[in-house]
């Protein structure tokens, strides 16, 4: 298939994955962290780390969506979606994210009205569509899914809805790369940076991480040769003592972002002066929030939310792993009592988190090449 | 320099060693309710039916959990089986509800190595139904019967109220004799086996995931529903060493794979490239972030045959219209048990486990 396969080429990998074997010094450890949820999945399906050798760990960062967001927020959401003549609608990947008490899809069965979209503008539909009911809409994820929720915003506001409204969880990922790189239990030596995060933001957001803190940071696409090309860069600027941002997804990011996106965020949202994260805890500046002018389509204005804190489950290590600290078959409850069937933590539930990647694709014994020393 | 392979650090192993112990333990179901996800065809709906069904009415011929049941009756053997179809839409390209329900059923007899014979037919009609769309799915479950040689020959009807069914849904059973002495079952697959498919896969799932219409894609593709009755008596002449066969209906190949892989113990390794997938089906899933692996068919089969009868199977497969597009896609290994690997086309390796449940629900 044209634009898939040429970037799933195996003879090409094989000959990147030598280039990458012949920059390693004996010896040295490589932990190299691809903050993307989206990366994590692409290289478990794909079996990527079968190339690299064993002296390169790739580390799950926090870029899931899904595993970031604190179990409290999903137990206001369920409180939300029960209130009368509510249609609470999310994407997919929310629906088996466990709350105090249970599941979206645990609700559902329970009789409360929740639907899967795929796009916010689907629940502007269903609202359009269901007038006397209140629709609101659970937004999730990074700046690569704030442009969607802004733009339904403003086009809910252009149509006068009055029964449309969004329950903005929307995080954004320079704080959560700074938190982990302020943290005092880690050892990463460069970043594979997020790729449709940057299609909005662009590259120079990163340009602190090569600056201040002496890390290389390489913006990478999502299939497989372009992480493979992008840990090969890393290993590069490693050798040669470098520590800059490079981007090697430039067929798609451009290093100033997508203004027009990046101005519909703007228009809606601001920014919270703390966010809670799942496992990384409160950190200032790290989420959007509805902007004043939208207050009518603001769910967290319109409903008395409870804003309910609940502390992770104490076997769950999920912090851990998405600091890239654990990996995922190190926690404690990984495989026994937290599987994809009963996800204790965030991590496990989507096809994105780390411990589900490596569950449903990589738990086997993995054959990987390592490099010897010459004799 | 030189590179050479190590194993994993030892301390991953004894995870993994536990992790399978815990797979191994008797399945339970955790929800007290149903949810979507018990009847997507993955984990889910396999604890429900070993932990309510099994638990329920255990005897040995249930037990095997194959797509129908053998049964000795005066001397011969017969196949029984019964599904139910709860699609919606229920027309779509390809084929409707009717000619699903008919070529599932008789699919579910000729995979177990049986003649399908007789079906019945219950309909469950929602109030307001149009007669119409009634006498078209009736219509085109007869003629689903007449190329598939079985008759309809008792049925039931039950009318319930507006909202409490959608539309229309059907229920088959189906009898089949057997006209050999061969015995079939997937617990029979050993190391050094071939694993077949019978043609593209996933045409039927991203048919109806398309047709709902929820997803603004458009793509040339048709529902592969037909009876299989015909290509598998080609297979069973000329493969002696044909272990068994499956149809890859919901779940799709993957879980087929799974299936075989837990029965008979063993491990199975299949490669990525050799699975057929059309490029609409392809496009489809990964625009939508599906494995075609895990996307179902209702005209497909996976087989099980003997390393020596490989090729025979794959020629006797390969001279039948549904099976033009037939393919090797994997082989048995000693281990490990239960356990399904993928070599990917990018070259690496992965495991190919039971989904937990399908978001995208009622394909069949």
């Amino acid at each position: 298939m044209r634009f898939v396969d040429e970037f799933r080429d195996a003879e090409m990998a094989r000959a990147l994955a030598a280039k990458i074997v012949a920059l390693c010094e004996p010896g040295r450890e490589y932990k190299l962290m691809e903050v993307c949820g989206g990366h994590t999945h692409t290289i478990y399906r794909h079996g990527l780390e079968d190339y690299l050798p064993q002296q390169i760990t790739l580390v799950h960062g926090p870029g899931c969506p899904v595993c970031v967001i604190p179990m409290g927020r999903v137990d206001d959401a369920m409180a939300l979606a029960s209130e009368p003549d509510v249609i609470m609608t999310s994407f997919g990947d929310m629906m088996r994210v466990p709350g105090s008490n249970g599941s979206f899809f645990d609700a559902k069965a329970r009789g409360t009205d929740i639907r899967m979209v795929y796009s916010p503008l689907d629940s502007l539909k269903i609202a359009r569509q269901y007038p006397d009911r209140r629709v609101v809409f659970m937004a999730i994820g990074f700046e690569t899914t704030a442009p969607s929720t802004a733009m339904t915003l403003l086009r809910a506001a252009a149509e006068r809805l009055t029964n449309f409204s969004v329950f903005c969880n929307h995080v954004t990922i320079i704080p959560a790369i700074k938190a982990i790189l302020d943290s005092p239990d880690l050892r990463l030596d460069g970043f594979i940076g997020p790729g449709h995060v940057s299609t909005v933001i662009g590259c120079r957001p990163y340009e602190f991480i090569a600056r201040d803190y002496g890390r290389p940071v390489v913006v990478a696409g999502f299939e497989p040769l372009d992480i493979l090309q992008s840990i090969y860069m890393l290993m590069l600027q490693l050798a040669q003592g470098r520590a800059t941002v490079e981007n090697q997804y430039s067929r798609v990011v451009s290093w100033e972002g997508n203004g027009v996106a990046l101005r519909a965020i703007a228009q809606s949202m601001e920014l919270r002066p703390y966010f809670e994260w799942r496992g990384l805890g409160f950190i200032s500046q790290s989420a959007l929030r509805v902007r004043e002018e939208y207050a009518a389509f603001d769910a967290e204005r319109l409903f008395a939310v409870p804003g309910v804190r609940v502390a992770d489950p104490k076997a769950c290590q999920c912090g851990e792993v998405l600091k890239g600290v654990l990996k995922p078959w190190e926690c404690k409850v990984f495989g026994t009592a937290c599987t994809p069937e009963t996800p204790i933590g965030t991590c496990m539930v989507s096809p994105e988190g780390a411990c589900a990647a490596y569950y449903n694709y990589g738990r086997f014994a993995r054959q990987r090449p390592a490099v010897v020393s010459e004799p | 320099m030189t590179v050479e392979n190590t194993g994993v650090p030892a301390r991953e192993e004894l995870v993994l060693e536990r992790i399978d112990r815990v797979r191994r333990a008797r399945p339970r179901v955790r929800e007290d309710r149903i949810t979507m996800s018990h009847g997507a065809g993955g984990k889910a709906t396999q604890t429900l039916i070993e932990a309510v069904f099994l638990e329920a009415f255990r005897n040995p011929l249930l037990e095997t959990l194959e797509d129908a049941a053998t049964v000795a009756i005066g001397g011969g053997r017969i196949a029984m089986t019964t599904d139910s179809y709860v699609v919606s839409p229920l027309f779509f390209p390809g084929g409707d509800i009717g000619d699903l329900a008919v070529n599932g059923t008789v699919n579910d007899l000729a995979v177990a190595g049986a003649e399908p014979l007789y079906l019945s037919a219950g309909f469950i009609l929602e109030e307001g139904l149009p007669v119409a769309d009634l006498m078209t799915i009736a219509a085109s479950m007869q003629a689903a019967a007449q190329r598939a040689g079985v008759q309809v020959v008792t049925g039931d009807t039950k009318v319930v109220e507006r909202g409490k069914a959608d539309g229309c849904y059907v229920n088959t059973a189906g009898v089949g004799v057997f006209r050999h002495d061969r015995v079939l079952g997937v617990a029979s697959a050993r190391p050094g086996d071939v694993i077949l498919v019978s043609g593209p896969v996933g045409d039927h799932g991203v048919t109806i995931m398309l047709a709902r219409g929820g997803l603004d894609l458009e793509a040339d593709v048709h529902s592969d529903t037909a009876a299989l009755t015909g290509l598998v008596a080609g297979l069973l002449a000329a493969a002696p060493g044909l272990r068994a066969m499956r149809d890859a209906t919901r779940g799709g190949v993957a879980t087929i794979l799974n299936e075989i892989a837990a029965a008979a113990g063993v491990g199975i390794v299949v490669t990525e490239d050799d699975i057929p997938v059309r490029t609409e089906v392809r496009g489809a899933c990964e625009l939508l972030g599906i494995d075609p692996m895990y996307v179902a068919s209702e005209g497909r089969l996976v087989a099980v045959v003997s390393p020596e009868d490989a090729d025979s199977a794959l020629t006797a497969l390969r001279s039948h219209p549904l099976g033009q597009d037939a393919a090797i896609i994997g082989t048995v290994k000693g281990g490990p048990p239960g356990t399904v690997t993928l070599r990917t086309a990018f070259g690496g390796t992965r495991i190919v486990d039971l989904l937990v449940g399908d978001p995208l629900p009622r394909i069949c």
